[in-house]
């Protein structure tokens, strides 16, 4: 039965080949068809392949052809399965297929339909080809797979200049990242001479003491790579820009899958990070400051769709200080139910998005909990995940496990946690607001249409994975099911350091009251600035400095004013500048230097054939002259 | 013997002077068949009468008769010299001229760079050149052949009336006639 | 059997050469360029001439026939190009055949 791992990433790319065939010449129906039913498909093999590998769970590792063979350098189109890729490969596949039900229904008006479910099912074969790759080059190639269709996604409309203005944006803010992420590769290679990961992280364990340069070096370029994916800080510009897409295409690409890809590399290669400590901790520091600068930057926005992806900003900021302190676990758990409650708030902000005719300005919207009910109630329920409100759902398991273990990673822990629990009280607050704002008070745009069976599966799925996919890591103090980190454990140690430091009991409880009462109270929070507006919070809101914050915030920190000023726009200075080509005129020069000698020489050529002869007399008296008196 | 050389050297440079300044062509051709004449006699003197009797036949006779039929051919008249006597102005050979002069006096300067002048020796009999002819240089005899043959096609080609050629021939001397019955 | 120096041969078909050479460069009517050429031809065949008397061997007189079957087809090639371009351009102007200009 693993031997069908093969087929979860050929299935899509099938029907992308298909899709993209056809170019658009199918039915409807079909079309639909082929793109859920690739990815249908390929889910039902995964979670066939996974009972497989429960049975009996040992790394699996399939070769399916020598992909180049060159001296010394034979990477295959492999894969590998073990823990991680596993619960990797079921996220995706599955969080895939129902989005992709979704967006039969979403997308069904839209004209590119085709061309939109093409490239849906290229970015789910790119994106379980990169979770299943055995080797770096094959993971880059997903990698860069899932990167060209975000680009392709974000610019879907593209008549809008705009959309394919954020889609550039999202390319070249991302290939920075990459470029540093291929030198990486290609230094562990020179170096350890293989790219196959199992190998390489044993040799590079074998061969480089903790904290040698070249495992700095390398773990550094691989983090370049992994922050510009996961839009962490300080590449983290392009993400709310990428909300240019279709909906379902920010609920897949942008906050489910693609943008958690950094995370998933760097606990594949956590073996790399944890020989190189100093940037082990800089993956902490960037995590917890991304996640309180994103949060921040969420509080004051009005397009809903920008909430969800500061949130999402945020979110990974979260998985890599978890990654940081060496909870690796903690991370990918946090990863998963991430997936199923950020998919879920995209979705439910799409359906309240497209039955508004395309309104994603919440101050327009109102009280639409009774109008849209489904909505509401998958909002609702996505957005308690996200503020982790205590006990009732996936989020604050996943975050209550990131904040204990950041609690626990070593003599700076309680400053992380700190800034955890800060940007949990600040997610409360945006993620309520929003809720408050769309769902409650008064009515200012009415619904229109309807919503399908395809749309409502999905969110209620959803729904319930948000609400219960937590409890299969339960900690200590509510019963103690390690499910998710025994399965975990084989591919993911606990680091020793995390193992060995348990703080006391009492102090466990006190923090994971802490936990969950900050994002009740951020709730609490929201709650009385939007509907109760007390007098101070008008006055505080009003105020010079407040509203000067609150531009500030909203404008994400001024990190695209910021680049705009350093790297933009004296790029457009010297573009400018060299307009004229200067560093070309020398080569112009040749050019028009043999464009005159061109000239010159044709008006010698008159055509007279007395001139020709005069000419061969001229040459051969000066022939003679060098001949007989030089 | 010395003295024929001369005279003939002098009558064969004032006869190919008088070949490139006459309008009229027949005129030059005929001036050209007089240097000719004198060339073959320089060759009688420097000992190859072989040399000399083919200059005569070939070169005077054949060649110069093929041109005499071209310029019968065209029949261009009184007014083709009128032509040439407007075109020989001294702004136009001037140039040539002293181009031509540089050549000469380099060769000239040249030739009296080399070593003295040894008298030139004994006669070369047609018979000798005959036996090197179809000796050693038979090979060159054989690529002449081949030369005279693509000459010869060549000139069929070339100077082959064009069908459409030889109507507008035809019409165009139909309405010189017309135009003389007219006339008169 | 002569005692002519050779100079003096070779002087004669320099005098002829540069004569010809005058009159290709000079004269605009083809056929007096055509007849240019056959006497510079005819220098050239009697430098080589002079030169075989000189050395007293039939390779002068060898080159000569050589060169004697070069003009006999040039001048009936040239013969035939002048018949066709006085047909088509109805002049024996040289200078008027110059669409090969650049």
């Amino acid at each position: 039965m693993l031997a069908l791992l093969a087929l979860v990433p050929a299935l899509p790319l099938a029907g992308f080949a298909i899709l993209f065939a056809s170019a658009g010449s199918l039915p409807r129906r079909w079309i639909a068809a082929i793109g859920i039913g690739s990815v249908g498909i390929s889910t039902i093999l995964a979670f066939i392949v996974s009972a497989a590998f429960l049975a009996a769970p040992r790394p699996y590792r399939e070769v399916v052809w020598r992909w180049i063979a060159v001296a010394g350098f034979n990477p295959d189109i492999g894969f590998y399965l073990d823990a991680l890729s596993l619960v990797m490969m079921l996220v995706v596949s599955f969080v895939s297929f129902l989005i992709h039900l979704y967006s039969a229904e979403f997308m069904a008006e839209d004209e590119g339909y085709s061309r939109y479910f093409a490239y849906m099912n290229l970015f789910v074969a790119s994106m379980l080809v990169l979770v299943l790759a055995d080797n770096l080059l094959l993971l880059y190639l997903g990698w860069e797979g899932v990167g060209l269709c975000s680009y392709l996604l974000i610019g879907f409309w593209y008549r809008d200049p705009a959309n394919g203005l954020a889609a550039r944006k999202a390319f070249v803010v991302t290939r920075t990242g990459d470029t540093a992420m291929t030198i990486g590769l290609l230094v562990l290679f020179t170096h350890l001479g293989t790219l196959q990961i199992q190998p390489l992280m044993q040799r590079a364990a074998a061969s480089w003491p903790a904290g040698s340069g070249l495992a700095i070096a390398a773990a550094g370029l691989l983090l370049g790579g992994a922050l510009g994916k996961s839009a962490q800080l300080p590449l983290q510009t392009w993400l709310p820009d990428a909300m240019a897409g279709p909906t379902p295409v920010s609920a897949l690409i942008h906050a489910a899958t693609m943008v958690t890809a950094g995370v998933y590399l760097i606990a594949r290669t956590h073996v790399l990070f944890e020989l190189a400590p100093p940037v082990q901790a800089a993956v902490a520091v960037i995590g917890a400051l991304t996640l309180l600068l994103a949060s921040f930057s969420a509080l004051n926005q009005t397009d809903l769709k920008r909430i969800l992806a500061y949130s999402t900003i945020s979110q990974i900021g979260y998985m890599f200080l978890a990654l940081g302190v060496g909870a690796w676990t903690a991370a990918i758990f946090h990863l998963m139910t991430h997936a199923f409650f950020k998919a879920l708030l995209f979705l439910a902000a799409g359906v309240v998005i497209q039955r508004l005719h395309e309104e994603h300005d919440i101050l327009l919207m109102g009280g639409l909990w009774r109008r849209l009910p489904l909505a509401f109630w998958s909002f609702l329920i996505g957005s308690a995940a996200l503020a982790a409100l205590p006990f009732i759902d996936a989020g604050f398991y996943s975050k209550d496990l990131i904040l204990w273990d950041a609690w626990n990673s070593g003599p700076y822990g309680p400053w992380f946690w700190a800034a955890g629990i800060v940007g949990a009280f600040v997610t409360a607050i945006y993620i309520f607001r929003a809720v408050f704002v769309v769902f409650f008070g008064p009515v200012k745009a009415e619904p229109a249409g309807h919503i399908g069976y395809q749309v409502a599966i999905p969110l209620m799925v959803l729904s319930a994975l948000a609400l219960g996919g937590g409890f299969v890591e339960l900690p200590g103090y509510l019963g103690d099911v390690p499910a998710f980190s025994g399965l975990l454990s084989a591919a993911l140690p606990v680091p020793p350091a995390l193992r060995a430091a348990t703080a006391a009991p009492s102090l466990e409880g006190v923090l994971v009251g802490i936990g969950a009462v900050v994002p009740v109270l951020g709730a609490a929070v929201a709650f009385v600035t939007v509907l109760h507006r007390p007098v101070f919070v008008t006055r505080l809101v009003e105020a010079s400095a407040g509203v000067a914050l609150q531009r500030f915030w909203a404008a994400g920190w001024g990190f695209d004013w910021f680049y705009d000023r350093t790297l933009t726009r004296p790029f457009v200075w010297l573009a400018r500048l060299n307009r004229a080509d200067i560093v070309d005129a020398f080569y112009t020069g040749i050019a028009w230097l043999s464009e005159a000698g061109y000239r010159l020489l044709s008006r010698s050529q008159t055509g007279q054939v007395r001139w020709y002869a005069a000419g061969i007399a001229f040459g051969s008296a000066t022939l003679v002259i060098l001949a007989v008196f030089a | 013997m010395t003295a024929a050389f001369y005279v003939a050297a002098v009558v064969a440079v004032l006869a190919t002077a008088m070949v490139i300044t006459r309008a009229n062509a027949v005129h030059a051709l005929l001036y050209l068949v007089v240097s000719l004449l004198a060339v073959a006699i320089v060759f009688y003197v420097l000992g190859a009468p072989f040399a000399a009797v083919l200059e005569v036949i070939v070169y005077a006779g054949a060649i110069m008769v093929l041109f005499v039929f071209v310029i019968m051919m065209l029949n261009r008249g009184e007014q083709a010299a009128q032509q040439e006597r407007q075109w020989l102005t001294p702004g136009i050979w001037i140039g040539p001229a002293v181009l031509s002069a540089v050549l000469l006096g380099e060769i000239i300067y040249m030739l009296w760079q080399g070593p003295a002048s040894v008298p030139a020796s004994a006669v070369v009999t047609p018979r000798q050149v005959g036996m090197l002819l179809f000796g050693p240089y038979l090979l060159a005899v054989e690529l002449a052949s081949m030369l005279l043959l693509a000459g010869l096609i060549g000139a069929y080609h070339l100077g082959r009336q064009e069908r459409h050629a030889a109507e507008r021939d035809i019409q165009k001397e139909r309405a010189g006639r017309e135009r003389e019955t007219v006339a008169r | 059997m002569s005692v002519v120096p050779m100079q003096y041969g070779l002087l004669l078909a320099a005098v002829l050469f540069a004569l010809g050479t005058l009159g290709v460069l000079m004269r605009r009517n083809i056929i007096f360029m055509l007849m240019s050429i056959e006497i510079m031809l005819n220098a050239a065949g009697l430098a080589f001439i002079a030169a075989g008397s000189r050395w007293g061997q039939a390779d002068g007189q060898i080159m000569f026939i050589l060169i004697l079957a070069l003009a006999a087809a040039e001048v009936s090639v040239g013969l035939a190009l002048i018949l066709q371009l006085y047909r088509r351009l109805a002049t024996l102007d040289a200078d008027v055949a110059s669409r090969m200009r650049g």
